[in-house]
């Protein structure tokens, strides 16, 4: 099981959190909600909890709590960008479908 | 498929529920719109990477426009129809606008403000700024994916109601809800503020294309409080331009220039300015349509000497807002450099030299105020920030008071206040029977309405007529967090109300509210006196009211040479108004008071012996009943 940051993905965090000023890495989820089931969970993390899984990618602690961890497996975080919108994507080979907007989805 | 931003922890947006907000720093020269991604502020670049959008609009002959770099590279050619540093007229009219015959647009006079006459028609600074709002707003949609849910907005800190009320007024023409308005120099000091998060006093000088605003500020505890304000709204990057090019046209010995021509070498000028920033010799070279060719050398020596005056000017206001918060030089911790023009060597020396201090200038002076209207917009839409959570104080720059009795001013909220802000205060009437009150809402510092601005009038109607100070109004006068003040008054008695916004039609410049604070301090002695006469002469009238209506209705209490002594004493009461002898006032209503005390005393005699007499017939009236009662029983 694994969850992991492409390059850019990695860089652009690196990048805000040295900014940020404070935090130990990312924090991934699922949550339900949304139009379609679920929706993803994207924060810093400034403390892990006791029952949270560490992967680590690119130099970047990521940190899942175990109940989303089955709907994220295999995920690659990455970083893109379109015309003048850029942003996180979760590339998530475990989704069924998504709505239209790609902000919730089903799997 | 959407793309996402990190948030802060626990702080995930639903989805479709991320509320977009921006910043906008709406400048003279240049406009920046700025968001915050990830926790991280940052300018929004357009599809070339440029961060800057020049504030100009080029109106077509089609009705279209062009805004922007587009719009600057033809002001050249076509500068009647490309309008720059609108910012300068907005709220302003015809006669606000200093040196009108040096610009090349075809003005006119508009209600409430002026109008500019372009090949697409008469537009209003309004309708130019909300074309520079357009588009920043797309570039923003573009950009964050979606609508806005609004804006913060920046605008100098002098900036007036009028002025105000015309950037919101461009805004909602541009199809932004604004979240608020911000002045400018706070915004740089949110930028700062919230990466330094040191605490203490510090001065933001923000020197723009077209205007210089000085701030003093205090940081504690994460609160930012305006202590003071000063500045001038005509003052700034451009003028520097401007000393330039009236240095070419001397060392050129150039004939008189074409609209074109004039445009053309502002351009160089301007250029040679920003090459002088990392250069110490700037050379100018230019071919005229009439011929004539420009080619000098522009060194930063000539540069500081022929601009020495306009970076002195700078200086005073700095003093001045010093004075205001009752602090030295060196009490500022530190001082805050805002705007392109702060770049300039001599900019940066005059300062330090000032506050005996090296100025902070590490964030980009066209981006810092952009970067703090962001902060506060993303704040402002919900999305919390951390535990950073702070609030924002501003200040009034005049007084705002109202019109009592006498052409005095009473002075509701003092300068300086912070905002948002209500205070109240009650009136009563002047007369018996009274239902209408006039309500004259001024500004400055000044005791006599006469010599303070006028903002509005209105009149609180359908009062019951009472007598003479038995109404009590409470007039309500409050400051939104945008400026923008709104009075009301109203009735206690019976609840009538009647309110007004105060939208004026033009603005004050800096040169005046300098001006009226100045003259608030010389005549301190003067308005005093004056003050002490309007209101002896404001008690005569009223003491001459009493006893007239006094006589009406029990004039059978005096006798006949009791009432010709009272007359004579009004009518030299009367004569003594006529003057502005304060002493022989103040004696005519000594002789007309101890004349009418008996008089006074026989009336109080009588209306107890009415209302005892009353009270008996009542009672009898009652207890005849009561027995009547009891024998039908």
């Amino acid at each position: 099981m694994a969850v992991t940051l492409s390059q850019r993905a990695a860089n652009h965090v690196a990048n805000y959190m040295v900014k940020r000023g404070k935090g130990i890495g990312l924090r991934l989820g699922v949550r339900t909600s949304g139009c379609s089931g679920m929706a993803y969970k994207l924060e810093f993390a400034d403390v892990v909890h006791p029952d949270d899984i560490e992967f680590e990618s690119h130099g970047v602690k990521v940190l899942i709590d175990p109940k989303s961890l089955p709907y994220l497996d295999g995920t690659e975080l990455d970083y893109a960008r379109e015309g003048l919108n850029e942003g996180f994507r979760f590339n998530n080979p475990n989704v069924k479908d998504a709505c239209g907007c790609g902000e919730s989805f089903n799997v | 498929m959407a793309l996402l931003q990190i948030a802060e922890p626990g702080e995930s947006a639903a989805p479709h529920q991320h509320r977009l907000a921006v910043g906008i720093d709406l400048g003279t020269t240049n406009s920046l719109v700025a968001t915050v991604r990830s926790g991280l502020a940052v300018v929004i670049s357009d599809e070339l990477g440029r961060p800057l959008l020049p504030s100009v609009v080029r109106y077509l002959p089609d009705g279209n426009c062009d805004v922007g770099y587009e719009a600057q590279a033809r002001q050249a050619i076509d500068p009647r129809n490309t309008i720059a540093s609108v910012k300068r007229f907005m709220g302003r009219g015809l006669q606000d606008i200093v040196q009108r015959e040096a610009l090349p647009y075809l003005f006119d006079e508009g209600p409430g403000m002026l109008r500019l006459n372009t090949v697409a028609g008469r537009k209003s600074p309004v309708e130019v700024s909300a074309e520079i709002l357009r588009v920043l707003r797309l570039r923003a949609e573009a950009s964050l994916g979606g609508p806005l849910v609004g804006a913060v907005i920046t605008v100098p800190a002098y900036f007036d109601d009028a002025q105000r009320q015309a950037t919101k007024d461009a805004a909602r023409l541009a199809g932004l809800p604004v979240l608020r308005l911000l002045n400018e120099p706070t915004a740089a000091a949110v930028a700062y503020g919230l990466d330094n998060a040191s605490e203490g006093t510090y001065a933001v000088y923000d020197l723009g294309g077209g205007t210089f605003d000085i701030s003093i500020l205090r940081l504690s505890r994460g609160i930012f409080e305006v202590l003071a304000t000063g500045g001038d709204s005509a003052l700034g990057g451009d003028d520097f331009d401007h000393r330039i090019f009236c240095w070419l046209l001397e060392a050129a010995q150039l004939k008189p220039l074409s609209v074109e021509d004039a445009r053309m070498l502002l351009t160089r000028a301007r250029e040679a300015k920003e090459y002088l920033t990392f250069h110490g010799v700037a050379p100018i070279n230019a071919r005229l349509n009439s011929g004539e060719v420009v080619d000098l050398t522009l060194t930063t020596e000539i540069f500081a000497e022929i601009t020495q005056t306009l970076v002195a000017k700078t200086i005073q206001p700095v003093k001045k807002a010093l004075r205001d918060a009752g602090l030295s030089v060196a009490e500022v911790k530190g001082v805050v450099m805002v705007g392109g023009a702060t770049r300039m060597p001599q900019v940066q020396r005059a300062v330090g030299d000032f506050f005996r201090q090296e100025p902070l200038n590490n964030l980009d002076p066209d981006k810092v105020v952009a970067i703090g209207a962001a902060t506060q917009a993303n704040l402002l839409a919900g999305n919390g920030l951390g535990g950073d959570n702070w609030l924002l104080l501003d200040v009034i720059p005049l007084s705002l008071g109202l019109e009592t009795m006498g052409g005095l001013v009473e002075k509701i909220i003092p300068r300086n206040s912070t905002i948002p802000t209500a205070r109240a205060q009650e009136f009563t009437t002047f007369r018996d029977g009274q239902t209408a009150l006039a309500v004259h809402v001024v500004q400055g510092e000044r005791e006599l309405v006469s010599d303070c601005r006028s903002l509005a009038r209105f009149e609180l109607r359908g009062i019951p007529p009472m007598v003479a100070g038995a109404a009590r109004i409470r007039v309500t006068f409050q400051v939104d967090a945008d400026g923008l003040l709104a009075v009301t008054a109203r009735e206690q008695t019976v609840g009538v109300e009647a309110s007004i916004v105060v939208k004026p039609s033009y603005g004050l410049s800096d040169d005046e509210i300098a001006g009226m604070l100045k003259d608030s301090m010389l005549h301190v002695r003067d308005d005093a006196l004056r003050r002490a006469l309007k209101e002896s002469q404001t008690d005569a009238q009223r003491l001459i009211e009493a006893v007239r209506s006094a006589i009406d209705t029990d004039g059978e209490l005096l006798s006949v040479e009791e009432r010709s002594r009272i007359e004579h004493d009004v009518s030299n009461l009367q004569a003594a108004l006529l003057g502005d002898n304060r002493r022989q006032i103040m004696l005519a209503m000594d002789d007309l008071e101890a004349d009418t005390k008996d008089f006074a005393a026989r009336r109080m005699d009588k209306s107890i012996r009415r209302a005892f007499s009353g009270r008996h017939i009542n009672e009898l009236d009652s207890e005849v009943a009561a027995a009547r009662t009891g024998e039908h029983a």
